[in-house]
Formats: C-alpha cells, sequence, structure tokens
C-alpha cells in the first residue's frame, strides 16, 4: 500500500469555510443530527416550560398521591401528589446547568493547565504532568462525596442551600475532570510547538502569549470541544448521581437525579415516578454523547492541523 | 522483567503519597473541625474526644498533623468508628470482601462481552453486527448505572420476580447457600458489568482497527496462516497493549459505579459504607474509606502496569 | 510456460472522490529461476500489482476488477483468501519494503519464521526451530542460536531485514516477491541485502520479483525488467537491451535520472528530472497517461491509448512514437 498515494482533494476546495464544512461533515453523521434537534428541544422544554405548564412544582395534594400519567399530570404525581411534569421542567434546568457550568470549568482549568505544562520545558511541566496523573487516578466518586460532606454546610450559611450546592458541586465535578482537557491542550502544545507556523510566528517576534492565544490555542480548538462536550455529559451524569445518593441538592430542589433517589422505595407502586427522570437523564447523556461523536467526526480530532 | 515491577513500585509510592496530600489538605480546609461534630454526638464520651484531639495533634502546624495522620495510617491505626463502635480497620476489612467480590464478577463479565464482541466487530467493520454493537455500546456507556439499576428491579424483581433486589450478607454453607449467593449478586454484577462492557467494547474495537492495518499484520498474511490465526495471535496480541492502559484509566470510575450500584441493592461493601458514614456524620470512616478506594485505584494500575510490561516485550527491556 | 503470468490485471479502489485505477491493465510475466524488476516512481501501481497476487490488498475498499494471474498453470484470481493460504509463503514468499514495521513487535523472530513453516510443513515444534536457526545462519545472522528468542525491536533495520528474508524463504518458495526491501536501509547495508538476495536466489534457484524505484538497483540485479508507469506497463526488456536503447521517454527519463560518478567532470551534464509527477488514477483522461509529462507528446497522444507492442523481440512498449500505424 506504500506506493499508493492520494493527492488531496480539498485543495480544489479552497475558498470553502472550515465552519462550513465542519458543518457538512457534521450532517452525515445521523444519529448526531437526531440528538441535537433532540438536545435542542429538551433545552427549549426548560426553558419554556414554566411559562406554558404552570403547575406548581409544591402543591401537596395527598389524595393524588402516586397516580400514573394522566391529562391532569401528564407525567403522573409524586407520593405527595406533587405534579411530575412540573418537577421536571424545574429540575431539567438544574441539571443542565450543572452540565453545562461544570463543563466550562473543567474546560477552562484543563485548558490553563494544559498550556502551562505545554509551554514550560522544564520541572513545571512534568509537575504540572505528574499532577495531571494524579488526578487521573483519584478515586472521583469517593472524593465528590467526601468534599460535599465535608463544605456543604460552610457553603450553604454563604450562598443560601440551593446556591451554595450549586456553586459547590459544579466546582467539584468541573475541578475533578479537566484531566482529559489538559492532556490534550498539553499534546497539541507540543507537537505545534515545532511546526513551521508557530515557529515563523517566533521568528518574527511574537510574543509567548501571542503565540499561545494566536497560533496554538485555535488548533488545539477541536479536541477540547469534543472533551468539553463528553464533560457535559459527564457532569451531568455526575450530579445526578449525587443527588441519587441522597448527597446532592436538598430535597425540595428537584433535580432530575434527586426524584430519582426519592421514586426508588415506591418501584411496585409508582414505577412512572422513577421512569420519567431516568429516561430524561439516559436521553440527554446519549444525545451529548452522539453529539461528540458528530463533532469527533466532523472536526477529526487526528488531523487538527 | 522483576526490574521493571519493582521500578512501578516505586511510581506508585510517590502517588499515593500525593493521594493522601490531597485527602489531607481537603479535610484540613474543610470549614470548622470535622471533629467537632463528636461534641455533640451524646454517644461520644469526653474522655475519647480529649484523646482524639490530642491524637490528631489538632493545634500542632499542618505538616506535623499530616505527619501524625500519615503516620497512624501507615500502622494500621486508622481511628475508631463511633457510629460501628468498632476499630475503623476492622469495620472496612469486614467489608472490602464483598465490595472485591462485586467488582471482580462485573470486571470479569464485562470482559467475556467486551474481548469477543470488539474484536468481532472489528473484523466487519460497518457490518450489521459491528454497528448494533456500536449502538448498544454508545447506549450501555449513557445510561448511568443508577438508573440501569433500577431498571433491572422494575423488571427482574417488581414484574417478574426472579431476583431478590435486597443483598443480605446471609450466614451459612453448603450448595443452596453458595446458589443463593451467587443468585443474589446477579443483578449487581449485571449492573456493573454491562456498564463496564460497553465502554470496554469501544476499546477492543478501536485498538484492533488501529491494529489491523499495520504492516507485519499484513506480513502475517502473507504467511498463509489463516485469518483467526492472524486475528488472534497477531492482531488481538497487540491490540490488548492500549487495552490494558484504557481499563485501567477506567478504575476510578468503576469503583464510582460500584458505590452507586452498593446503595442500590444495599450490599454491604465499602462504597455503601461510605455513604451511611457520610449520613451519619462518621468522619474517621469517611476518610479511611475514600484512602482505601484511592489505594485500590493505584493496585489495579499497578497491576495493569504489570499486566503492559508482559503484554509488551520492548517495554521491560527499556 | 512462464512461472507466473499476469494477463490485464485491473485493481481499482473505491475512494470518496471516486473509483481510483491503481493498475490498470498489467500484463507481467515471471520465468523459472528468472530476476525481473519492475520500476516506476513511487504511486505508479508496482505494490499494488504485487500485492494483488496474494490478495494481500485491503479488500474493500480494493477489489481486483478484471484480469487473470496464472501461477504454474492455474489461476489465483478466482480462489478464496482461504485457498490461498495454501500457496502464500509456501509458493510465493514476501519480503516487505518496511523492515522496521514489518515484523511483529510482541513475538520473538524464531516464532515468527517457525510459524509459516509449521503452517505449510508437516514439522514438529522442535524441527521448525533447528529449520529456523538453520535459516537465520543461512542470512548471516551472527549467533543465530541464542538470536532466534529476541524480538524485533533487539535488531537493526538491516538485520531485520535479514530476518524478513529468512522468514520469506523459510519454505523454499518457487518465486519471491521482494517490495522495495532495501530503500528503507542506509546506502551501505542496501548493498549487502541486494548481495543476500542474489545468493539465497542462487542457492534456491527461485524467481525473484524485485519491486524498486532505483535505477541502479535494476542495472545489478535484474535479468528482465518491466517499467511502470500510472497504472500501466509502459515497456519491458532484458535489462542490457533496455538501459542500451531505452525507447519509451519515460524510461529515457528514468535513466537520464540516474547520477554517473563514473564520467569525469569535464564530461558530466546536468542531472535530469523528470517534470511534473504521477497524475492522480481517479478519473485519468484518455490517451496516453505520461502525455502531459512528455517531451515528445504529439495530438495522438491525449487521443488514443498506445497499446503495448513488440519492437524487438523481447522489447516491447506502449507509446505511439514511431508507430507506424
Amino acid at each position: 500500500m506504500a506506493g499508493l498515494t492520494l493527492a488531496s482533494p480539498s485543495a480544489e476546495r479552497r475558498g470553502y469555510s472550515p465552519w462550513r464544512e465542519t458543518w457538512r461533515r457534521y450532517r452525515r453523521h445521523r444519529p448526531a443530527v437526531v440528538s441535537a434537534v433532540l438536545l435542542l428541544l429538551l433545552i427549549a422544554a426548560v426553558v419554556i416550560g414554566p411559562f406554558i405548564w404552570r403547575v406548581s412544582i409544591s402543591d401537596i395534594d395527598v389524595v393524588a398521591g402516586l397516580q400514573g400519567p394522566s391529562l391532569a399530570h401528564p407525567f403522573g404525581t409524586d407520593d405527595l401528589g406533587q405534579d411530575l411534569l412540573a418537577r421536571m421542567i424545574y429540575g431539567g434546568r438544574i441539571s443542565l446547568a450543572v452540565g453545562l457550568a461544570a463543563m466550562l470549568v473543567s474546560v477552562f482549568v484543563g485548558t490553563l493547565i494544559g498550556a502551562l505544562a505545554g509551554m514550560s520545558r522544564g520541572p513545571l511541566g512534568y509537575a504540572l504532568m505528574w499532577l495531571t496523573d494524579l488526578f487521573l487516578s483519584l478515586p472521583q466518586l469517593p472524593l465528590l462525596l467526601m468534599l460535599i460532606y465535608l463544605f456543604r454546610d460552610g457553603l450553604k450559611a454563604v450562598f443560601g442551600p440551593e446556591g451554595g450546592i450549586f456553586i459547590l458541586i459544579v466546582l467539584v465535578i468541573g475541578g475533578l475532570r479537566w484531566m482529559p482537557v489538559a492532556r490534550l491542550v498539553r499534546a497539541q502544545f507540543l507537537s505545534l510547538r515545532e511546526k513551521e507556523f508557530v515557529e515563523a510566528a517566533r521568528a518574527l517576534g511574537a510574543s509567548p502569549v501571542r503565540q499561545v492565544v494566536r497560533h496554538i490555542l485555535p488548533n488545539a480548538l477541536g479536541p477540547v470541544i469534543i472533551a468539553g462536550t463528553i464533560d457535559v455529559a459527564a457532569a451531568i451524569i455526575a450530579e445526578s448521581t449525587l443527588s441519587f445518593l441522597g448527597l446532592g441538592f436538598p430535597p425540595d430542589t428537584p433535580t432530575w437525579g434527586r426524584i430519582l433517589y426519592d421514586a426508588k422505595d415506591f418501584l411496585d407502586i409508582g414505577p412512572h415516578w422513577a421512569l420519567f427522570p431516568g429516561g430524561a437523564i439516559f436521553i440527554a447523556v446519549v444525545a451529548i454523547n452522539f453529539i461528540g461523536d458528530g463533532l469527533r467526526d466532523a472536526l477529526d480530532a487526528r488531523k487538527v492541523i | 522483567m522483576s526490574q521493571y515491577i519493582l521500578r512501578r513500585l516505586m511510581i506508585a509510592i510517590p502517588s499515593l503519597l500525593g493521594i493522601s496530600v490531597v485527602l489531607f489538605v481537603v479535610l484540613a480546609l474543610a470549614p470548622g473541625d470535622p471533629f467537632s461534630e463528636l461534641a455533640t454526638n451524646p454517644n461520644v464520651p469526653p474522655e475519647v474526644q480529649a484523646a482524639l484531639r490530642t491524637k490528631f495533634g489538632l493545634d500542632d502546624p499542618i505538616y506535623l498533623r499530616y505527619l501524625h495522620w500519615l503516620v497512624a495510617m501507615a500502622q494500621g491505626d486508622w481511628g475508631f468508628s463511633f457510629v460501628s463502635r468498632i476499630n475503623v480497620d476492622t469495620l472496612i476489612l469486614q467489608r472490602l470482601p464483598t465490595t472485591l467480590y462485586v467488582v471482580g464478577s462485573s470486571q470479569l463479565l464485562a470482559l467475556l462481552i467486551a474481548i469477543p464482541v470488539g474484536v468481532y466487530a472489528a473484523t466487519r467493520p460497518y457490518s450489521l453486527f459491528d454497528q448494533l454493537a456500536n449502538t448498544f455500546a454508545f447506549i450501555g456507556f449513557s445510561l448511568p448505572t443508577f438508573f440501569t439499576g433500577i431498571l433491572f428491579i422494575l423488571v427482574f424483581s417488581v414484574k417478574l420476580d426472579w431476583l431478590p433486589f435486597v443483598y443480605t450478607d446471609l450466614p451459612g454453607s453448603g450448595i443452596k447457600w453458595a446458589l443463593e449467593m451467587i443468585r443474589q449478586a446477579i443483578m449487581p454484577v449485571m449492573v456493573l458489568g454491562l456498564f463496564q462492557a460497553a465502554s470496554m467494547t469501544r476499546f477492543v474495537r478501536s485498538a484492533m482497527l488501529d491494529v489491523i492495518r499495520l504492516d507485519y499484520v499484513t506480513t502475517a498474511r502473507a504467511k498463509g496462516l489463516g485469518q483467526a490465526k492472524v486475528i488472534v495471535k497477531h492482531v488481538m496480541r497487540n491490540a490488548m497493549i492500549p487495552v490494558v492502559t484504557l481499563i485501567a484509566l477506567q478504575m476510578p470510575a468503576v469503583f464510582g459505579g460500584a458505590i452507586v450500584t452498593e446503595q442500590i441493592f444495599r450490599i454491604p461493601g465499602i462504597g455503601s459504607l461510605l455513604i451511611s458514614s457520610i449520613l451519619a456524620n462518621d468522619t474517621p470512616v469517611v476518610m479511611a474509606v475514600t484512602f482505601v478506594f484511592a489505594c485500590l485505584v493505584v493496585l489495579f494500575n499497578l497491576i495493569a502496569d504489570v499486566l503492559y510490561g508482559w503484554l509488551d516485550p520492548r517495554i521491560s527491556f527499556r | 510456460m512462464a512461472l507466473l503470468d499476469i494477463k490485464g490485471l485491473k485493481t481499482h479502489f473505491s475512494t470518496d472522490a471516486g473509483i481510483l485505477q491503481a493498475v490498470d491493465g498489467v500484463d507481467i510475466s515471471i520465468n523459472r529461476g528468472e530476476t525481473l524488476c519492475v520500476v516506476g516512481e513511487s504511486g505508479c501501481g508496482k505494490t499494488v500489482t504485487a500485492m494483488s497476487i496474494l490478495k494481500l490488498i485491503a479488500m474493500p475498499p480494493g477489489r481486483i476488477v478484471e484480469g487473470e494471474i496464472m501461477f504454474e498453470g492455474r489461476d489465483l484470481v478466482p480462489l478464496t483468501s482461504r485457498e490461498l493460504d495454501d500457496i502464500r509463503a509456501k509458493e510465493i514468499g514476501f519480503i516487505f519494503q518496511e523492515p522496521m514495521t514489518s515484523l511483529n513487535p510482541v513475538l520473538t523472530i524464531g516464532e515468527q519464521i517457525a510459524e509459516s513453516l509449521r503452517r505449510h510443513e508437516p514439522v514438529t515444534k522442535k524441527q521448525a526451530l533447528e529449520r529456523t536457526v538453520e535459516m537465520l545462519k543461512l542470512v548471516q545472522i551472527p549467533n543465530a542460536a541464542g538470536r532466534v528468542h529476541h524480538y524485533p525491536h533487539q535488531f537493526s533495520g538491516g538485520m531485520r531485514q535479514r530476518v524478513m528474508i529468512a522468514m520469506a524463504l523459510a519454505c523454499r518458495p518457487k518465486l519471491v516477491i521482494a517490495d522495495e526491501p532495501t530503500t528503507a536501509l542506509d546506502v551501505t547495508i542496501q548493498a549487502q541485502i541486494l548481495d543476500l538476495l542474489q545468493d539465497m536466489k542462487e542457492r534456491f534457484g527461485m524467481a525473484v520479483m524485485l519491486i524498486t524505484h532505483a535505477m541502479g538497483v535494476v542495472a545489478e540485479t535484474a535479468q528482465r525488467v518491466v517499467v511502470m508507469y500510472a497504472g500501466k506497463v509502459v515497456e519491458e526488456a532484458p535489462v542490457d537491451e533496455l538501459f542500451g536503447n531505452p525507447r519509451h521517454p519515460y524510461t529515457q527519463g528514468l535513466i537520464r535520472s540516474i547520477p554517473r560518478i563514473d564520467l569525469d567532470a569535464a564530461h558530466k551534464t546536468r542531472l535530469e528530472a523528470i517534470g511534473g509527477s504521477v497524475p492522480i488514477l481517479i478519473n485519468p483522461p484518455p490517451g496516453c497517461r505520461f502525455a502531459s509529462r512528455c517531451k515528445h507528446a504529439m495530438s495522438i497522444c491525449t487521443e488514443r491509448e498506445p497499446r503495448l507492442r513488440e519492437i524487438a523481440p523481447g522489447h516491447r512498449i506502449a507509446c505511439h512514437l514511431g508507430d507506424a500505424s
């Protein structure tokens, strides 16, 4: 096969915007397109939902408790007779917001550490990579639980029960998931540092910061976007797990994981109560993962340059 | 080879130390004094509180406190659980075998599914089988373990009434007891094993596809060895090298899944111990269990390194 | 009867951009005990032709569209991969271009040579090992009995290529296909490997199909030469005839691109390169595929494809130049 060389046909298509090309390739990944639509619908539902479905999330009606789906309650009710659709719309906002915010934290920390490790040739680079490997081998969930156990009360006092938990969960999940991004960014740095155009920029006297911002980071963008997408899904799972273990948001904040936690003791009489939030988490996560897969095809992580 | 293992051990020690520093710093940074909780706990006698304060040297500078704590941990002096009223190390040793049994069986199940499926899918890329396997793998690792656990209970316990959904540490012996032990482990092991199998299948498939197009595979085919032998002896053997590393990187997630699974099925392992200790504010147990999980991850990484050296002759000669 | 007779072979690859006609109607024949060189630039279809013989190309995307490959009177094209397994290594051995990547890194070289023997001959494990050591001695690997248990990474590039030769010859095949066996090696090692190949050929009396892009190698080793360009044979001749009387403009260009160190400074001419490069073989234009790079191109060259015709005994060219018809 060695003798077989194909001239790249892309040379003739110059003038095409790279984003258009990316979109063209993304569109070919059918599940990713379906997932993107699904995720947009989900986001629209939790954002616009409360304006259309104006049922309170905390109206208690014990008589109407544990009812299956009906016209009055499309998703049924929980043991206190609270409307599940309203609760899921409310909880979805928090679950998705946690996912996005935690992703931003992890991408920020990861890019920072990866860039520092990639730029420094001395002991700092080695130390940061050792730290990255160390964090990769930390048992995340136990640590997450321990951090929340230790800091929950302190933050609750400062930011209120919901705000405190939100900040804590976002920081902790984001702070424990930056390692893949750091590795990707550093790898990009190492491979790009010696490439001609960076050398040229350096020869022209570009400052290190300018080199990084103008020349290296844009090239690392593809893999980082993909890793960030996966991070959103992972953060949603992490938040749901915490809430499911009863250690996330307080009971009056019905995130999807929290609803599932409350429902798990009523599986025999009210299975709908667990199926709706569980299904929502699953759909959100599967959709985000498929979008990540589609982006991987579209941005082709291996051919960044 | 033995020199290689020794070198790996030397690398494992700093990471254990690093993890212990992280844990200790977290504890030290925590607002308030975690042990002050004990003061309000009527179960704790005052003389134990005083003993604790001296033992942990709460008024010493932080590095001294860390050293004291580390020495105590190294000596197996892990503190006292105020809820269970026994030593923490005894408590953990009671619970650890159950966790290892469930995690071990599920890893085995995952390997038994992932290797054949991943290998077969890679030999027929983009075939119907490959696409099905890919889709299932994708769904599998997008399904959080707490939701699969609930689905399994709904189907197999509530609807079909085949399997018990509460794991009990029954005493006894004999065949009937052994069968019951297996029966009650089926659901937790399936939940954890299928979750692991999903990501492993993807690792195996992509590693196989990376190797299958390499020159030495063509060399092997040119020898007329036959498809099966080429795949097993030449492709799989090499593809397993990156797979081992990827599986090792998954270990923290495996133990995370174990905690959730133990909680759902009420398995008396160290994962459910961690949750109950957190809910009961039993700080020494929380610290110790977290540290044990960290040690387990490091241990499995070490095993992966040894496997890696065994699979790849280039490593052990370096 | 020729040992191997390839007639009208077409091997195509389906790519995103269209059908790539990598090999498009190639005729090559090799007699018993003969050394045939196949020359041409990278990308002209030499390797694909060779790999097609034992169906070692990736299928899909590759496909043998047309033609026959007669080996000892039997057509290999319709055979399944399983049926070909009896011919691979046993009848036709293969030496690859990259000794650094063509050996399996996790198996000892002994295992890799012995597995070929064990597959094709009724030998015990012990006999296979003995034969392997014997082969390693033949290809002049020092301390063969000890080295047989070593892994590929413990050998240099030249030594690995010796191992590859031992592996290809282990079952005493009637034909050995060597695909650029020296390209990846240091110049000093190249000569040693070619000598070794020549040695082995004399000892075992097999035919050799040597694929190369180096005209120097051709001059040293070949009895007959086939020149390929863009998936087609453009000229074929005995080696002396080819160097003495090259007829195709492409062959002439290749020969002029050989550096001459035997001439003194006064007679030295400027080294000539052939302008341009091998065209992409997806929907190639009609006519001669070399026309766009040919100094002598005429109008007919872009209209009609030249057929391979015999101009002297054993000397055939595909060119409109001097074509009476």
